[in-house]
Formats: structure tokens, C-alpha cells, sequence
């Protein structure tokens, strides 16, 4: 008997023991299976930044290797020379292509160079160049100067930031009215502005193009900042949510100490609702600073009041032949909205989920 | 989109409830009106009205550089648009075409790494969530221009990646021309568009957290394995999202305009295959400036948009389980 279960407690500690190792292994295998997605799915970002960081002329040469770094050059008797990887019988050697030939060429050892010009055999076009890591910073000037990346930063903020306060905030207000009122044909009225959600905004754009260049605004940033002061649908049934969401005791006190509906909202409601209310100001921020069609139509006359999505398109055509230029700029513009995402990202994603949800 | 059906109950039930308003009920709905008027006044001006002027327009031949000179045409618009510009089919064809492609590798893509996202064995799961989310920061002219350098056939990592990998010489002269091909540029395309699942990765992560999990320790006693339970319970249960998702992504592609313009600027570049339909609608509307006939075509879009919707929500009680709504 007393065998029997030892023998069972041992088996039963086999079992534990066993699966406590399969789940590690599962860990190991799942986080790794991730890690390579992830990698895969955020490789073009890296070769966008080692593109920015090389100069022209390795980005196009197909034997170049993949980190930024231009080919040695060597300096002997007041010239300069291209340094290749030579095979010799004691190892690899790096010397300087003095005199090319065409089974034989000249070579000076950089380490050596008293010794004089080597005689090699062997073609020297069969020969690798030597490369060492050089990272073209000045790409990023560059680039920052041509694409004129304050005026285009400049005017992306104003737009941002204006649109962001008056569609925040109006949306704050009608969402309060759908939230905390009873009226008639409330939900009708509801239904109307969740549709406009998935209206193709197509349907209405050249009416209201042909309308805006009629009282001279097409070339203005005002049809693109204007409309946003009439809150937007997306906005308001996020913050709807959210407001239905924050219990009614501390509005009934409030009401109680004789604070009327608009103080009622500047004072309980919008405190309460600083998560949802950063959220909305992000999505509305990062919508503003990737607007490109709407710009791209009313702005396309002006050239210099464009934000910087079509500035960074335009430079594209114009710079197409520098690509290290154009990966440079790109970068350029990623980096405000990457910064603000990885800080606030807590308030955004939780804001995407509440949308979702319903 | 199940919130959505919920009101348009809920706003049946007003209106049998609806009676006469006393003084305060008369007080609190003029509070009420004062506060959503703005977007009253919004919607009237910015949405109302313009449909109605775009369905008007399409109505006219209407050159916005010579307004005077408008004049009313009755259907002939419409009559253009249906049977004499090859572009309109062709253009909608392109669209659906790269539509039959890319939704199906985005929606499964965005699932697939929700699941993973949500593993109980991941280590690290709040920093991956934030990284797969990451590209969606990238502003898309900047995503198109970094993938279109990454897929390039001769520098780019792609082809090199597959070179090393495979031994086929795909980064040679012969190689992978992602964009000159008029098939792969699909392909291409699909890949620009996977760094816009982020938010299809979150809508799917959060329906995937409510799945209770006593579905799971029932399946578990049964001895059900992952492949299972991932068919059986996981998948029906996320129905809904994914039908968000996929009225979501169709709307989308509909005014699928960035990839296409940023890339080659709206020239159909190769063979015509990249002429999506928002292209032909820029061209017309905003290229040659023909305000009637571009209200025709956004109009003719509207409606094929709201048919697909419409078939979309019909198809749906065959095969969204609704249920799981816990409201």
C-alpha cells in the first residue's frame, strides 16, 4: 500500500512538474512566435531609419551592405584611393587600388605604406570594397531644410491644435445634451448623427467645395478649421459613452446648490471626464496632423500653407532621385505623433476600446 | 453596430411613450435642444444641405471655373456614368478586386495576432500591444513612402529578405517588381495596408476579453483543444467585431485614395490597376473641376456604399452571434 502511493504522489509531482514545464516552453514559443511578427511587421520602419542614415550613393549600389557606412578610401602621395578586401596567403588584407590592371594590379598596404606599391594577381574587379560604418547625420538637415520643416510644422500645429480645442470641445457639449436631457425625438436625432459616421464624406464634398471657392475660402485653411467647430459624430458618441457612464448623484447636489445645467457641466461633468476627453483631443489631434485629402483640395493653390502630409508628399515628387532624403523626411514627420502616442497611450487605446465595444 | 440597432428600438419605444410635456419636461428638453444645436446647426450645413446639393448637381453640367454657364441636364450625368465612361466600371472593378484581396489578409491578420496578443503564456503584453499599434502613428503619406522604398526591387529589404532566404534572385534585374506588375501590386498594396490593422488588433483584443471564460474551463473539462475551442467558441464569439470590423474596412475602401496618389499619382500605374474608384471621382471633381458630373459619381458611390452595407447587415443574423452583448 505505502509503495502504491508513493508512487502516486511521485506521478502526480511527474504531472505538476511536467506541465510547470510545458507552460514555460508555451512562454517561450508564444513570445518568441510574437517577437518574429513584430519584427517583420516593423522591419520597413528599420529600413527607413538606415536608409535616412546612408548616403546617395549606397543606397543604390546593390553590394553595399545593409548598415549606413561609405567605402575606405586611403590617401598615398596626395591622392585618393578606393581600399578593397584582398585574399592573400596570410588571411584578408585591406590595401589601397593604386594602379589597376587587368590580371595584376598595384596595391599600398595603409598600414605599411613605406613598404611601397604590392603586386597582386588577379583581376581587381572581382574584389569586394571595404566598407566602414559611416552614419550620414547631415541627411536630417538636409532634408529638414528642403522640405521647410518649420513653416510645414508651424501650420500643422495651428491646424491641429485649433481643430483639436473646437472639436473637443463642441463635442463635449452636444454629447453632453444627448447624455443628460430627455426631449422629444432625442433618439431619432441620435440615430441621424451615428449615420453620418458611415457617410462616405465624398457626398457632400463638392457642394461644399464648389461653396467655399464661391465666398473665396479654397486656398484658406477655413474650410478645413471651421466645420470642426460643430462637433464631429465620432467625437460625441465616444464622450456620449463615456458621460452616460459617470453616476448622476454628485449632478443632482450640484442642482440642489442651485447650479444651473451649464455650470452643472463646466464644474461635475467635464472633471469627471478628463480620460475620455484626452482620448477624444488625441484621436482629433492625430486625424488633424494626417489630414491629407482635405488639405491636399483646398490648399492646392498654396503651396505655402500646406500642412506636413502634403508637404511631405510634394517633396517626394520633388526628390524622388534622393531616396535617403525622402526616408529622412518621412521620419521627420513620425516623430511628434510616435512621441505623444508612447506617452499617452494609456488614455488612446483604452478610448479605441470603448468605440469598438459598442 | 449593435449599439446602433439598440437605438432605433429604443427610439420606437419613445415614441409610444411620448404624451404631453409638463413645465420642467418642457424646461429640461429646451436645455436639452440649446446643447446638441450645434451639431444641429452642423449637420444641417455641412450634411444636409450638401447631399442634397451634391444630388442636385448631379443633375447639371456645372463647370466650377464658368458658373454661368451651368445648365440644368436632367439624367445625363447619371446616363454618362452608367454606360459611357469605362472608367466608372473599371475604376469599381479595381476597387473590389484589391478589396477581395486586402480585406480578407487584413481582417484574418488582425485576428490572428489578437489571439496572440491575448495569449495567457505572452511575456510582455503591454509593450507588444503598444508596438503592434505603433505603425498607425506613422502618417500615411510617410507609411506609403517607407514601404514603397522597403518593397523597391533592387534596394529594397523585401526582395532581399526573400533572396536570403529562398536563394531566388529576387532582388536581381529579373527580380520582384512589386509595383510594375499588375497582379502583385495587390500584394504590394495589401502589405502598405497592414500597418492600418492597429485598430482592428484593439476592437478584436477587447470582444476577446469578454468572452466568459466559464465557455473555456466547459471546454477544457470536455478535453476540447485549442484549434477547438479557437473554432468553436472564440471565433463566434468575436462575430460581432469582426462584422464591425469588415463594414468598417469596406467603407474604407471605398475612399481608398492615400496609396494609390502618393505612389504614382493617381495614374492607374501599371495597366490601369491602381485607378481606384476615389481616383476617378479626385480626377473629375477636383483635376477638370466638373462639379456635376463628380457629384454624380460620389452620389453613385453613396449609393453602392449603402447597398454593400445594407446586404452586409442582412447577411448578418446567418452568421453574427449576438447574443454575447452584454447590455
Amino acid at each position: 500500500m505505502a509503495t502504491i502511493s508513493t508512487t502516486q504522489t511521485t506521478r502526480q509531482k511527474d504531472r505538476s512538474l511536467n506541465k510547470q514545464s510545458r507552460t514555460l516552453v508555451m512562454r517561450a514559443a508564444i513570445t518568441s512566435l510574437t517577437l518574429v511578427i513584430l519584427l517583420l511587421y516593423l522591419l520597413p520602419l528599420g529600413y527607413s531609419v538606415l536608409t535616412s542614415l546612408k548616403s546617395k550613393a549606397q543606397v543604390s549600389d546593390v553590394n553595399a551592405p545593409i548598415l549606413p557606412s561609405e567605402a575606405q578610401t586611403y590617401f598615398y602621395e596626395g591622392e585618393e584611393y578606393d581600399v578593397y578586401k584582398i585574399p592573400t596567403a596570410e588571411g584578408e588584407k585591406e590595401w589601397a587600388l593604386v594602379q589597376k590592371g587587368r590580371s595584376s594590379s598595384q596595391f599600398v598596404d595603409p598600414q605599411n605604406p613605406e613598404a611601397g606599391l604590392i603586386e597582386w594577381q588577379g583581376r581587381w574587379r572581382t574584389l569586394k570594397p571595404s566598407y566602414q560604418l559611416a552614419f550620414q547625420w547631415s541627411n536630417y538637415p538636409r532634408a529638414f531644410n528642403f522640405i521647410n520643416f518649420w513653416r510645414l510644422l508651424g501650420f500643422t500645429l495651428l491646424y491641429a491644435i485649433v481643430t483639436t480645442i473646437a472639436a473637443t470641445s463642441s463635442a463635449a457639449i452636444v454629447a453632453y445634451g444627448f447624455s443628460r436631457f430627455r426631449f422629444p425625438f432625442k433618439s431619432v436625432l441620435f440615430i441621424i448623427l451615428i449615420s453620418t459616421i458611415i457617410l462616405p464624406p465624398q457626398v457632400t464634398l463638392v457642394p461644399m467645395y464648389a461653396f467655399f471657392y464661391r465666398i473665396g475660402w479654397v486656398g484658406t485653411w477655413l474650410p478645413l478649421i471651421v466645420p470642426q467647430f460643430f462637433s464631429n459624430a465620432y467625437n460625441v458618441f465616444l464622450l456620449r459613452q463615456y458621460f452616460m457612464t459617470i453616476p448622476t448623484s454628485m449632478e443632482e447636489a450640484a442642482r440642489i446648490d442651485g447650479a444651473g445645467p451649464i455650470r452643472t457641466f463646466i464644474s461635475v461633468i467635464l472633471p469627471q471626464a478628463v480620460p475620455a476627453l484626452i482620448a477624444v483631443s488625441l484621436f482629433h489631434f492625430f486625424f488633424a496632423w494626417n489630414d491629407f485629402f482635405g488639405p491636399l483640395i483646398y490648399l492646392a493653390g498654396s503651396a505655402e500653407l500646406n500642412p506636413i502630409a502634403v508637404g511631405l508628399f510634394r517633396f517626394n515628387g520633388l526628390y524622388s532621385s534622393e531616396p535617403q532624403l525622402i526616408q529622412a523626411a518621412s521620419i521627420l514627420t513620425m516623430i511628434i505623433p510616435l512621441l505623444i502616442f508612447f506617452f499617452a497611450q494609456r488614455f488612446f487605446m483604452q478610448g479605441i476600446v470603448v468605440t469598438g465595444e459598442k | 453596430m449593435a449599439m446602433f440597432l439598440d437605438e432605433v428600438q429604443r427610439a420606437g419605444g419613445e415614441r409610444r411613450r411620448r404624451g404631453k410635456l409638463g413645465t420642467m419636461a418642457r424646461r429640461e428638453a429646451r436645455w436639452g435642444y440649446a446643447f446638441i444645436s450645434l451639431w444641429v446647426v452642423g449637420f444641417l450645413l455641412f450634411y444636409f444641405v450638401p447631399m442634397i446639393a451634391s444630388l442636385v448637381f448631379s443633375l447639371f453640367d456645372f463647370q466650377l471655373t464658368a458658373p454661368e454657364e451651368a445648365r440644368f441636364v436632367g439624367l445625363e450625368n447619371w446616363r454618362r456614368l452608367l454606360f459611357d465612361d469605362p472608367l466608372v466600371w473599371q475604376s469599381l472593378g479595381v476597387t473590389f478586386k484589391f478589396a477581395l484581396i486586402s480585406l480578407p489578409v487584413g481582417m484574418i491578420s488582425a485576428i490572428f495576432l489578437a489571439i496572440l496578443l491575448n495569449s495567457k503564456h505572452l511575456i510582455g503584453t503591454s509593450l507588444f500591444r503598444t508596438l503592434f499599434y505603433a505603425p498607425v502613428m506613422v502618417p500615411a503619406v510617410a507609411g506609403v513612402l517607407i514601404w514603397s522604398g522597403f518593397l523597391d526591387p533592387t534596394t529594397g529589404w523585401l526582395n532581399q529578405l526573400i533572396e536570403f532566404i529562398t536563394g531566388f534572385d529576387a532582388a536581381g534585374p529579373n527580380g520582384i517588381r512589386w509595383f510594375d506588375d499588375p497582379f502583385l501590386v495587390y500584394i504590394a498594396y495589401t502589405f502598405i495596408g497592414l500597418w492600418a490593422i492597429g485598430n482592428a488588433i484593439l476592437y478584436n483584443l477587447a470582444s476577446l476579453q469578454g468572452i466568459p471564460t466559464a465557455l473555456y474551463e466547459a471546454a477544457d473539462i470536455d478535453g476540447a483543444n485549442f484549434w477547438t475551442k479557437t473554432v468553436n467558441i472564440t471565433l463566434p464569439m468575436i462575430t460581432p467585431v469582426i462584422f464591425y470590423n469588415l463594414v468598417l474596412g469596406v467603407i474604407g475602401l471605398m475612399q481608398y485614395f492615400i496609396t494609390p496618389y502618393v505612389l504614382n499619382g493617381g495614374s492607374g500605374y501599371p495597366q490601369g490597376q491602381t485607378y481606384y474608384y476615389m481616383i476617378h471621382f479626385f480626377k473629375q471633381s477636383f483635376g477638370f473641376l466638373n462639379m456635376g458630373y463628380g457629384s454624380t459619381i460620389a452620389w453613385f458611390m453613396f449609393i453602392i456604399a449603402l447597398g454593400i452595407t445594407v446586404l452586409l447587415f442582412g447577411t448578418a443574423r446567418y452568421w453574427v452571434y449576438y447574443a454575447a452583448e452584454t447590455r
